[in-house]
Parts: C-alpha cells; sequence; structure tokens
C-alpha cells in the first residue's frame, strides 16, 4: 500500500489529483448548468422547484454531490498546497519580471483565481443551499409531482433583485471564465495527453467552454434582474 | 555603445546579494559574455572585485552560461544561450538587469553562479542506460523509427543549464527531466529501464525540492533548446503507467 501513498505525494501524482478533480467539477458545471437554466423559465418556478425537489431526493444524485464536495475540498486543499509548495520551490524572485508572451495571466494565476471561486461558492451556498437547508424556506405545490416543494425559484428571483449580489455573481462568472482558461487543457496536459494532432482541439474547447460556461451562469443573476424570461 | 548595467552581486551562498550599477563602454559585435569580460577587466584594473558568471564553452553547446537578462533566462532572443546572444541586440544607453538563475534548489555560490547540481543527482538517478554496449553495432542493426529518432534527437538537445527552471513561476524541473527521460524512452535501447529509469528520476526531481508544474509553458518559450512541452506530457503518462506496473 506504500505505493500508493508515494505515488499520491509525488509531483505527478498531486497533479494527477488536481486534473481529475479539476475534469469532474468542469463536469458539475455543466450539468448545474444545464439545471439552472431551468430558472430562466416563466412558469412560476415550477419547472425549477420541481427539479430542485428531484435533486435533493434522488439517492445517486444525492450520492453524487457528497462525492462533489469532497472533490471541490480535495482540488482546493491540493491547490493550495501546491502553491505554497511551489512558493518555497521558487525561492526568491526576480529584481525585473521579463515578458514571454507564449503564457498566459490565467496560467500564473491559478491559485489566486481557485481561491475568488472557493469564496464564491461559500457566498453562493450561503445564499440558497443554505437557506434551503437549514432556513425555513416556504413549500409551494409541485403540479407535475402532486407535492409540496420548497419554492427555492422564488428566493432566487429576490436574491437576483439585489444588485450588489447580481454584481458579486458576475465578478464571480469572470473569475471562472479565467480559471477555466487555462485549466481545461492543462488538466489534459497532466494526464500525459499531448499530441499535435488532437491537442490543439483541446485547447480550442477549453476556451470555448471557458466562455460559455460562465456566460451561461451569468444569464441567470442578469436576466432575473431584468425581469426577463427565456423560455 | 554605452550602457548601464545592474548586475546581482552577493559573496557568497549566506549572504544578501543586491543590484550593483555598472557603466560599461560595449561593441556591437561583443558578445554579451564579452562585454561582461570587458567590464571585468575594468574592475581588476580599479582593484574592484570581477564580477563572478558561470561560462564554459561559448558556442552554445555546454549549457554553462546561465544570466537571467532583464527577467527572461538567457536574454530576449528566442533558442539561444546568453554566450550566442550579442550587443547588437541592445541600443547605446540601455540599461540592463542581469542577475542569476533564481529557485531554491540552485542557491547562488557567488554573483551569478549557482549551485545546479541537483541536475546531476536526477541523472545520476537513472538518466543513463546501464548496459555494456560494447563496439559500435551497425547503423542499421536496431530498426528505429524516423519520427521517434527525430523526437529522440530533439529530446536529446537538452544542455541541461536550468533555463527552465529559472524561467518556470513555480521552480519546476518538469522540462529538463522530462527531455532526459524522453530522448532514452524513444529508442529501443532505452525502452528495456524506461520505467524504473523514470520512476527514479521523478523521485529524485521529488526530493530535490522542485515545484510541481503547473503547465505553464514559460520554461518552453525560454528554453535555448527549445524543448516542447510534449516532453512532460510523455514523462506524466511514463510515470502513471509505470507506477500502476510495477512493483
Amino acid at each position: 500500500m506504500n505505493w500508493i501513498v508515494n505515488f499520491l505525494t509525488s509531483s505527478i501524482g498531486r497533479k494527477l489529483i488536481m486534473s481529475l478533480t479539476g475534469l469532474f467539477l468542469i463536469l458539475f458545471l455543466v450539468v448545474h448548468l444545464a439545471g439552472n437554466l431551468q430558472l430562466l423559465t416563466n412558469d412560476g418556478g415550477e419547472a425549477f422547484n420541481t427539479y430542485a425537489y428531484f435533486m435533493t431526493h434522488n439517492p445517486l444524485i444525492k450520492f453524487i454531490s457528497y462525492g462533489n464536495y469532497f472533490f471541490i475540498i480535495l482540488h482546493a486543499v491540493i491547490g493550495i498546497l501546491l502553491y505554497f509548495k511551489n512558493r518555497k520551490a521558487k525561492g526568491s524572485s526576480y529584481a525585473v519580471s521579463g515578458s514571454s508572451d507564449e503564457t498566459s495571466w490565467s496560467s500564473k494565476n491559478m491559485a489566486l483565481l481557485g481561491t475568488l471561486i472557493l469564496a464564491f461558492i461559500f457566498i453562493h451556498m450561503g445564499d440558497f443551499w443554505f437557506k434551503m437547508k437549514f432556513g425555513n424556506m416556504p413549500d409551494v405545490m409541485s403540479a407535475s409531482l402532486g407535492v409540496p416543494v420548497k419554492d427555492l425559484f422564488t428566493r432566487v428571483s429576490t436574491a437576483f433583485d439585489n444588485p450588489v449580489l447580481v454584481i458579486i455573481y458576475l465578478i464571480g462568472q469572470v473569475v471562472l471564465a479565467f480559471h477555466l482558461w487555462h485549466g481545461f487543457a492543462s488538466a489534459f496536459q497532466t494526464l500525459g495527453l499531448n499530441h499535435p494532432k488532437y491537442t490543439p482541439i483541446i485547447q480550442g474547447v477549453g476556451k470555448i467552454i471557458a466562455i460559455l460556461i460562465p456566460l451561461g451562469f451569468a444569464l441567470i443573476p442578469t436576466l432575473h434582474y431584468l425581469d426577463i424570461y427565456l423560455f | 555603445m554605452q550602457l548601464t548595467l545592474k548586475v546581482w552581486r552577493q559573496k557568497d551562498s549566506k549572504a544578501k546579494g543586491q543590484l550593483e550599477t555598472y557603466k560599461v563602454e560595449a561593441d556591437e559585435h561583443m558578445s554579451f559574455l564579452e562585454m561582461l569580460d570587458v567590464l571585468n577587466e575594468d574592475l581588476i584594473s580599479q582593484k574592484k572585485e570581477p564580477i563572478s558568471f558561470a561560462h564554459d564553452c561559448r558556442e552554445g553547446i555546454c549549457g554553462t552560461c546561465s544570466l537571467v537578462i532583464n527577467g527572461r533566462p538567457h536574454g530576449p532572443q528566442q533558442g539561444t544561450t546568453v554566450c550566442q546572444l550579442h550587443m547588437r541586440s541592445y541600443k547605446d544607453g540601455d540599461t540592463i538587469v542581469v542577475e542569476p538563475w533564481r529557485s531554491a534548489v540552485f542557491p547562488v555560490v557567488k554573483d551569478l553562479v549557482t549551485d545546479r547540481s541537483a541536475f546531476d543527482r536526477i541523472i545520476q538517478a537513472g538518466g543513463f542506460i546501464s548496459v555494456n554496449t560494447g563496439q559500435a553495432q551497425d547503423a542499421n542493426a536496431i530498426p528505429v523509427d524516423k519520427e521517434d529518432a527525430l523526437e529522440a534527437f530533439d529530446a536529446a538537445t537538452c544542455i541541461g543549464c536550468g533555463a527552465c527552471v529559472a524561467a518556470c513561476p513555480n521552480g519546476s524541473a518538469m522540462l529538463f527531466t522530462a527531455a532526459k527521460v524522453s530522448h532514452l524512452a524513444l529508442l529501443p535501447q532505452g525502452q528495456v529501464e524506461h520505467k524504473k529509469r523514470t520512476k527514479a528520476m521523478v523521485a529524485q526531481m521529488d526530493k530535490e525540492g522542485f515545484g510541481m508544474c503547473s503547465n505553464i509553458g514559460a520554461c518552453e518559450a525560454e528554453c535555448p533548446k527549445e524543448i516542447s512541452l510534449e516532453n512532460i506530457a510523455r514523462m506524466n503518462r511514463s510515470y502513471i503507467g509505470a507506477v500502476f506496473t510495477t512493483d
């Protein structure tokens, strides 16, 4: 069993954890976005509240959600450890910092971006998840299920009447975009997947999702603030 | 041409260094190292301590010269070492900042000279083929695919100067180690000990205290031999594979 510990504490092993958890979290973002776009349905929250009920009551989803919390924490903790280890390895910095145009700003600021995303997750869960789980959120009848469900839709809609919160959410999405700009393609390089044949595709897809995912999320607070529905 | 140089001066590894300013009269045909020679002649004639800097072949193939010029390892030119950088790249009146490689694993010995023996220890950990090869064989006795031969040769051009570590914001030595793993892994003679070698070299790299690669790409951008990041991906998959398929 010693070899597992040796592997997971080696430089490549730790990077592998970052890569795999990062890719899982990207997958989570896609599912989270797809579900939350129902907030843009003009049905008084019927579709979204029913969906939220399903997400909090399905045992398989609950199981995966615990995995998701664990991977977020693991990604953050190892990321922070890597940051401090790398700072120690670098030692002192240069008096003049040279500019090499081939490196992106994102790639050099992943720890900062990640920390901001973690802070955003706390704000975000405090706003909705915590209030749904521990606050006294009123119930509403779900027409399709025929049972009372938590009215998360109204909570979201009221929260996004506050322009300060809307701005915080938009900043959060910009930070996420920069993190994904480097993160997606970097995860594949860490897995050892780099070839002139497909690496340009991975890099292209990485940049597309780095724009599309945050853009999709940004629509929700913006359109709720403006009281516009898409569907 | 009149130049202002700001050079890192540090008495020994324990001393706290600082940048000192010098004026130097240079000729555009001089190499950067010759310009430093001129400055040193001047300092010696003034009975001052000359600037220590590492150099050997001055032909761009030994990997000894190691200066960070205006924040860039080996200076502004793509794909060259400091000794191949000429003063025609600068203008009269320029101010140039010269610093040593910065890495906790490459401590400053004096001024611009750093101790890069950590690289030697990574090679000693497995960067070789341990069988006795005997007489040189007929060139075609062991068939090697042309593409593999070219890739192996590209990796083998690494001169072990350490610019990758100097350029990396994380102080990672992945590009160097990956180049050394790759040039042997791509050839049949290197395949035999490949898994053992990769594991041993990565373990030594970690033990030396180098940082961890986050795929920024500064190493590839500053490498005087333009070693590709593909080598790091190769080492990643070799290492992961080796861990799961060996004792």
